[in-house]
């Protein structure tokens, strides 16, 4: 790259600590968990991660971690995913696929609702408990 | 496309030693082979501190903390980690714990850790500018080209309160505005990188892992004191620090953020590396110059001071690479931000660089103020293979020891002085029970009498008799008048010595005789070394009761000092014995003993 001015900079900045940002985990306070267990990734978890990822690249939403998991045991539903949203009860959703992440992202990321056709269990660990994990 | 991880390989030394590059090389092709290469970012940082349980290799988003990673485990951490989800337990730090224990602020050693100079360590690729310049990189220069004047600068210092972290703890905005102050159309910056306290590897592990951060530190300083050229004194043997340092000159050079007309302001300043030939005295500030010059590297009576008639006899600002790492910092975040943070009298942080007989050895980063007992336990996770704990080493050769009644008083540039030693550049050696204090002051008297230049009596003639009388004493050969002794020359190489070398040479023997006495006297006139290090004062024994005469001791002695028939007590000729201890490493039956 040639010499900069301070404007040249300035943008450079922008540009590089919107990417840099992604790696650093504080004041990401909501998360979406992938299962890529075997099943999940039989049943299409990997192009579903790839969505979210995409999405909320497209969307600029930087407060959101995109993580994986194994499998959460509701391999019926496959791919599942785990969201945690803060003021939202976590919530596992089955059966998605890229239409369907993109539609998490719209609905339950941005828009703070459940999208209730997806709606599945928490994982048997929370359902025990008697309040129901919340 | 976004990635989804990132994984942070550390590239600091002493991981790379470990085979770090090979673990970072081996990672990649596994992403390429597992087809993961473009969702994947593996990224080569500078240290992350934690040097004990390296190499270190982190993944985000999960924050999953690998320690001691082999080469080899490159495959399972992507097929398990990355294709599936799992983390590979056997190598996380926490073994025991679920995943969220597993998490970096979890682990004790970096819970009272505050980052300001190693904000960027472990975080960044340091081989690539913009990664610095995405985490507020050359911001401060952007407001010191533009919209600050010198004086602004020099005030915000003022308010921050940064005090030098070479050593002696001298307020950085009044060497700065000396300098400023002086007319001549030449003036130099310098940097002092020659890291030479035995220990201590804070100087490096900053530059190797954060380069542009000290780059852009004295960029701000030519343009405050009206300099336009700058000195990085290096020792030669930081081969990865000087490589990462060239890397990112040539980085800011082509951003036009080093050079002629930098950022279009008008203002120019480049920087020149100058290696040094790693002499300990060469680390005091005027010999240093000397040896820029080109001259051998003596010391220089001062006044008058660098700041003033320096370089080539100009004014010249020379701070030490933690000074420096801290300025971007101040002039983003402001002097009252920086302020806050450590002590009234010493503000911000202080990085040390914890060794010894400690259990997390390492590089630690602390707010001023913090006590030497939350690092050693706290962050240290105490003393290794559950010995006794007896004394820290501050300030390396130039420091003293502080022991177990000390170790509440928090660190902070008047206090450590208080108690007897220095902050120094912040190497931490802590010893246990095992250690004898006495052969301790002689490892670091030696040392200062290795590295003296010679130039004036009292460090030349004094360091040398102090350490030919404590040869004497770890001989069995002392007698109590050394001690006063002792005292008297150390007390005249303090006053008489050119420089800080020769006038903190005797602080270790000094610091040593005052809270170990006992232990002197042990030596001197029971003719016992108590940990039974000092060779010639040990002595190894046949317990006739445990002996069963089995001849294991008397065929591994290298010397036949050992006779016996079998199945009879065997016995040790203390004339051949050369006290090297097979004996009782050998004996099965805890029959040989040490007196």
């Amino acid at each position: 790259m040639a010499k900069m001015t301070l404007e040249e900079l300035r943008k450079l900045r922008e540009k590089k600590q919107n990417e840099i940002q992604k790696r650093d985990i504080e004041g990401k306070d909501a998360r979406i968990i992938v299962g890529m267990g075997t099943c999940g990734i039989a049943a299409g978890a990997k192009p579903v991660l790839d969505t979210f990822l995409e999405v909320l690249e497209e969307k600029k939403i930087d407060n959101v971690s995109v993580t994986q998991t194994g499998c959460m045991g509701l391999c019926y539903v496959e791919p599942t995913i785990e969201v945690i949203v803060p003021g939202m009860p976590d919530v596992i959703y089955g059966n998605v696929d890229v239409e369907t992440a993109r539609m998490i992202v719209e609905q339950h990321i941005i828009a703070k609702q459940l999208v209730t056709d997806h709606l599945f269990d928490r994982p048997a660990a929370d359902i025990i408990k008697k309040d129901g994990g919340k | 496309m976004a990635f989804r991880n990132y994984i942070l390989v550390c590239g600091g030394t002493a991981c790379e030693s470990s085979h770090a590059d090979q673990i970072y090389q081996n990672l990649l092709e596994e992403c390429k082979a597992q087809g993961v290469a473009d969702e994947v970012q593996i990224v080569k940082t500078g240290c992350f501190g934690f040097c004990e349980q390296g190499p270190i290799v982190k993944i985000l988003p999960e924050d999953s903390f690998y320690v001691k990673v082999k080469p080899e485990d490159a495959k399972e951490l992507i097929s398990e980690h990355i294709l599936k989800g799992r983390e590979v337990t056997r190598l996380l730090y926490d073994k025991e714990s679920s995943r969220k224990n597993a998490r970096v602020e979890d682990i004790k050693f970096y819970q009272k850790q505050f980052r300001i100079v190693l904000r960027n360590c472990g975080f960044i690729d340091p081989e690539n500018i913009d990664e610095y310049i995405a985490r507020e990189g050359y911001q401060g220069l952007e407001k010191a080209l533009f919209e600050m004047t010198s004086e602004d600068i020099i005030e915000e210092l003022k308010t921050a309160g940064l005090r030098g972290r070479g050593g002696a703890g001298f307020p950085t905005w009044m060497k700065w505005n000396f300098s400023r102050q002086v007319e001549d159309d030449v003036k130099y910056v310098v940097c002092n990188a020659d890291e030479g306290d035995p220990g201590a590897y804070m100087d490096r592990s900053t530059l190797e892992g954060d380069p542009h951060s000290v780059l852009e530190a004295m960029t701000i300083c030519g343009k405050t004191i009206g300099a336009t050229k700058g000195f990085i004194y290096i020792r030669a043997e930081y081969p990865l620090a000087i490589h990462r340092l060239e890397i990112a000159m040539q980085q800011a050079r082509e951003y036009g953020l080093l050079g002629e007309n930098i950022l279009g302001s008008g203002f120019d300043f480049d920087i020149e590396i100058r290696l040094g030939a790693g002499a300990f005295v060469c680390g005091e500030e005027t010999a240093l110059l000397q040896s820029i010059e080109g001259k051998r590297g003596m010391p220089q009576p001062r006044p008058p001071f660098p700041a003033v008639k320096g370089l080539w006899g100009r004014p010249t600002v020379i701070n030490n690479v933690e000074t420096w790492a801290n300025i971007p910092v101040i002039m983003t975040k402001g002097g009252n931000w920086f302020s806050k943070i450590g002590t009234h009298d010493s503000s911000g942080t202080k990085v040390f660089a914890l060794t010894g007989k400690i259990r997390n050895s390492g590089l630690v980063e602390v707010p001023m103020g913090t006590t030497l007992r939350e690092i050693v336990y706290d962050i240290g996770g105490g003393i290794a293979n559950n010995k006794k704990f007896k004394a820290v080493q501050t300030g390396g050769p130039s420091g003293g020891v502080i022991t177990e009644a000390e170790l509440d008083t928090p660190i902070d540039f008047g206090s450590l002085v208080r108690i007897g030693s220095m902050m120094g550049s912040g190497g931490m050696i802590v010893m246990d029970e095992d250690d004898c204090i006495v052969d301790v002051a002689k490892f670091y008297l030696n040392f200062t009498v290795d590295e003296s230049c010679g130039k004036c009596a009292p460090c030349r003639i004094g360091g040398r008799s102090l350490t030919n009388i404590l040869e004497k004493i770890t001989s069995g050969n002392g007698t109590l008048q050394d001690l006063d002794t002792l005292e008297t020359i150390g007390e005249a190489m303090r006053k008489g010595s050119l420089c800080a070398l020769g006038q903190t040479a005797p602080n270790p023997v000094l610091s040593t005789i005052k809270h170990f006495k006992d232990e002197y006297i042990a030596h001197i006139v029971d003719k016992t070394c108590p940990s039974g290090t000092c060779k010639k004062l040990v002595r190894y024994s046949i317990n006739p009761e445990k002996c069963i005469g089995c001849t294991a001791c008397a065929r591994k002695c290298p010397v036949a000092a050992i006779s016996g028939e079998r199945k009879q007590v065997h016995i040790i000729d203390q004339s051949l014995c050369i006290k090297c201890g097979v004996c009782m490493e050998t004996c099965k039956f805890g029959a040989v003993e040490i007196h």
